[in-house]
């Protein structure tokens, strides 16, 4: 038993506390269906494919947060983005609809990324700057309301339908991991992102042009906020204001779950995936128990610490 | 240093001067760009340089005021607090419970919540040093618990503070000394020249005066400023790391609970609004920024964010006299942000040595 642990690499020990919690919540929250309704709604394929489906925003969103904060950086202009995306995609609807939303997300990446990588502006900062210029020019945009415009039938297919039972959803993001997952196991762009995550200093004496890196990290954090967005709002049949909010916070804590170190360099993909179906099982077991709102947020900080005090420790500073 | 120099006494300091003005560059420039921001705005208002619109003015700065020194602790400690918004919102819930009924009650009151907030922020302090996990990711789990117990205190918002507290704290000296029949009903002859001055103005140079610059000046004041420089050098220093990251914590805490306690006397209320409670984090890190203090530790003061702040608010004052349609308001404030870190960031570009740059 002590030589299977030890056995166990450092990055993987996250995903296998993750994963293992993940059947704790299914257990208590089948436990607790068992006891008052006398069913198990929990386990079967129909509630988790709908969980997937749900979490396939979240878990779009996580996958370009996680490869800025590969980075030691953070990208706090999802938000807005998702927003932005989602209501020029409708506004301009048609063929053009979801290459606009894309375009939209690559500008905002491109934006952080420069001001991030060649004005070393902290990205905390900027990309909160450059998430309330988009929300300033969405607010200007749609006069504060929610705009009339419904989504294309493109982007309500890709959101909301099914194919052989299963929501095409869950076929977008599973694309969006494996293309994300084979740049950061496969590519040289990929390796120099953990590079540059651990010492960008190091990196750029190695021959790495870090600057270039960072800028592309942003831009796949910016595309990955705007597909989630278009999709959401094919999910939803139109944009509404602040549609994003909800997805920056869940996003950070799903990538830090899944094992991703806060400051940069360290952390695999397979584990944010955990970390969002994570986070999405617990809210949608708290929503089964009826949990009121307040117990919601007290269990799900609770969570967070608790599954980072068994892994996310680092080392003592002593020198 | 200074001290064994021996030029003499009137030279020094202005050198001493010199220094500080060339150590804190982004803090008298944040001075600088407040007084021109609202010197202007006062010529523009209709009713400009009136102890109306000073008192207006001053009330919806304090509570953004207060959180942002809040933020600049931890940030002055190379961390980050993205709680400070939900603790200030918790506060505000705990003082629209318990601030009403008599003085000694009220009194009482404002204690707990002040200590709620304080305790809560040794929490954070407490699972950053010996849970040894990162600032920026335990302060957000924690910010949804302060959330979730200021929801369990106040589901639905409202709450009863105290009026007369309410009105003597949200106006002038002399309104506050006249509702609690104090020195003749403030007509005492002596407190005539100050009379104007805004209490909630008062309060907020009362805490940053007697709270932040003697704490500064203590060893695990300035242990907080060798963390955020280089936390491996002051270990090795053998500095108090553990007790300033602590002190840090706790700091935060208590400055969101006056923001909180703050806000509630101002609303009469509480709300348990999560957007507002993430706006105020948000904003105390933008204020931070403008007040001059890096996000990289080691730099800047409370004070400066505290300016930070307020010029924050004056840029949302100007809507309100310049006829700007109101829906590019957020647009413009976005816009001016972005400039004004942008501005601080352009030396970026002249630097020779790019090795310089990575930190």
């Amino acid at each position: 038993m002590a030589s299977l642990i030890a056995r166990i690499k450092p990055d993987d020990f996250p995903i296998l506390v993750a994963s293992g919690f993940i059947l704790v919540i299914l257990l208590a929250g089948t436990g607790y269906t068992l006891a008052t309704l006398g069913t198990m709604p929990l386990l079967t394929p129909n509630y988790l494919l709908t969980q997937l489906q749900t979490g396939a925003f979240l878990g779009i969103v996580a996958a370009g947060m996680m490869t800025v904060i590969l980075l030691g950086h953070i990208d706090l202009s999802v938000p807005w983005t998702m927003t932005a995306a989602a209501m020029m995609a409708s506004t301009i609807g048609g063929p053009a609809a979801i290459p606009t939303g894309l375009a939209i997300g690559l500008c905002v990446g491109l934006v952080n990324g420069l001001g991030v990588a060649y004005l070393r502006i902290p990205s905390m900062i900027f990309t909160l700057g450059v998430d309330s210029v988009m929300r300033g020019l969405m607010v200007a945009h749609t006069g504060g309301f929610a705009p009339q415009d419904t989504a294309t039938d493109l982007m309500r297919y890709l959101a909301a339908d099914k194919i052989l039972g299963i929501p095409v959803a869950i076929f977008v993001w599973a694309a969006v991991s494996i293309v994300i997952a084979a740049i950061l196991s496969r590519t040289a762009f990929g390796k120099s992102i953990y590079a540059t995550g651990n010492r960008e200093a190091a990196a750029y004496l190695s021959g790495i042009r870090t600057r270039w890196v960072i800028v592309g990290a942003f831009v796949i954090s910016g595309l990955c906020a705007a597909s989630a967005g278009i999709l959401l709002a094919g999910y939803s049949n139109k944009a509404y204001q602040g549609m994003g909010n909800a997805y920056l916070l869940p996003a950070i804590a799903a990538v830090v779950i899944g094992g991703t170190h806060i400051l940069g360099g360290r952390g695999r993909f397979i584990g944010t995936v955990v970390g969002v179906i994570l986070i999405v099982l617990l809210n949608s077991v708290l929503s089964i128990m009826q949990m009121p709102e307040a117990g919601r947020q007290i269990i799900y900080g609770t969570v967070i610490i608790t599954m980072l005090l068994v892994y996310g420790r680092t080392a003592r500073v002593t020198s | 240093m200074s001290a064994i120099s021996a030029t003499p006494r009137g030279q020094r300091r202005a050198s001493a001067l010199e220094t500080s003005f060339k150590q804190n560059r982004g803090f008298y420039g944040a001075i600088v760009l407040f007084a021109l921001l609202y010197i202007t705005y006062n010529f523009l208002h209709p009713r400009g340089f009136t102890t109306n619109v000073l008192i207006a003015n001053a009330n919806e700065s304090v509570a953004l005021a207060f959180v942002a020194m809040a933020q600049a602790v931890p940030v002055l400690a190379g961390g980050l607090d993205l709680s400070v918004g939900a603790v200030m919102t918790l506060a505000a819930c705990i003082a629209s419970e318990l601030v009403n009924g008599d003085p000694l009650r009220m009194a009482f009151g404002c204690l707990v919540t002040l200590g709620a907030a304080t305790a809560f922020g040794f929490v954070n302090g407490a699972i950053v040093v010996y849970g040894r996990l990162q600032p920026i990711i335990v302060t957000l789990a924690t910010g949804a618990v302060a959330i979730g117990l200021a929801l369990l205190i106040r589901p639905k918002p409202g709450g009863d503070v105290d009026l007369d507290l309410n009105w003597a704290a949200t106006n002038s000296l002399r309104d506050l000394a006249e509702t609690y029949h104090l020195f003749e009903d403030g007509e005492a002859a002596w407190l005539q020249p100050i009379a104007w001055v805004p209490v909630p103005l008062l309060i907020l140079v009362l805490v940053a005066l007697l709270v932040w610059v003697p704490f500064k000046r203590t060893v695990t004041g300035r242990t907080i400023y060798a963390i955020g420089s280089a936390e491996g050098a002051a270990y090795m220093s053998g500095l108090p790391i553990n007790r300033a990251k602590l002190a840090a914590f706790t700091l935060a805490g208590f400055f969101a609970g006056c923001a909180g306690l703050y806000l509630a006397i101002q609303t009469g209320s509480g709300n348990a609004d999560i957007p507002q409670a993430g706006a105020y984090t948000l904003n105390s890190i933008a204020a931070v920024v403008l007040g001059g203090v890096s996000l990289l530790g080691g730099i800047g003061s409370a004070i400066g964010a505290l300016i930070g702040a307020l010029i924050l608010r004056s840029i949302s004052f100007y809507f309100r006299i310049l006829s700007i349609d109101p829906l590019l308001q957020p647009l413009v404030e976005g816009v001016v942000l972005l400039a004004a870190v942008s501005l601080g960031a352009v030396r970026a570009l002249r630097v020779k040595n790019r090795l310089e740059l990575f930190r």
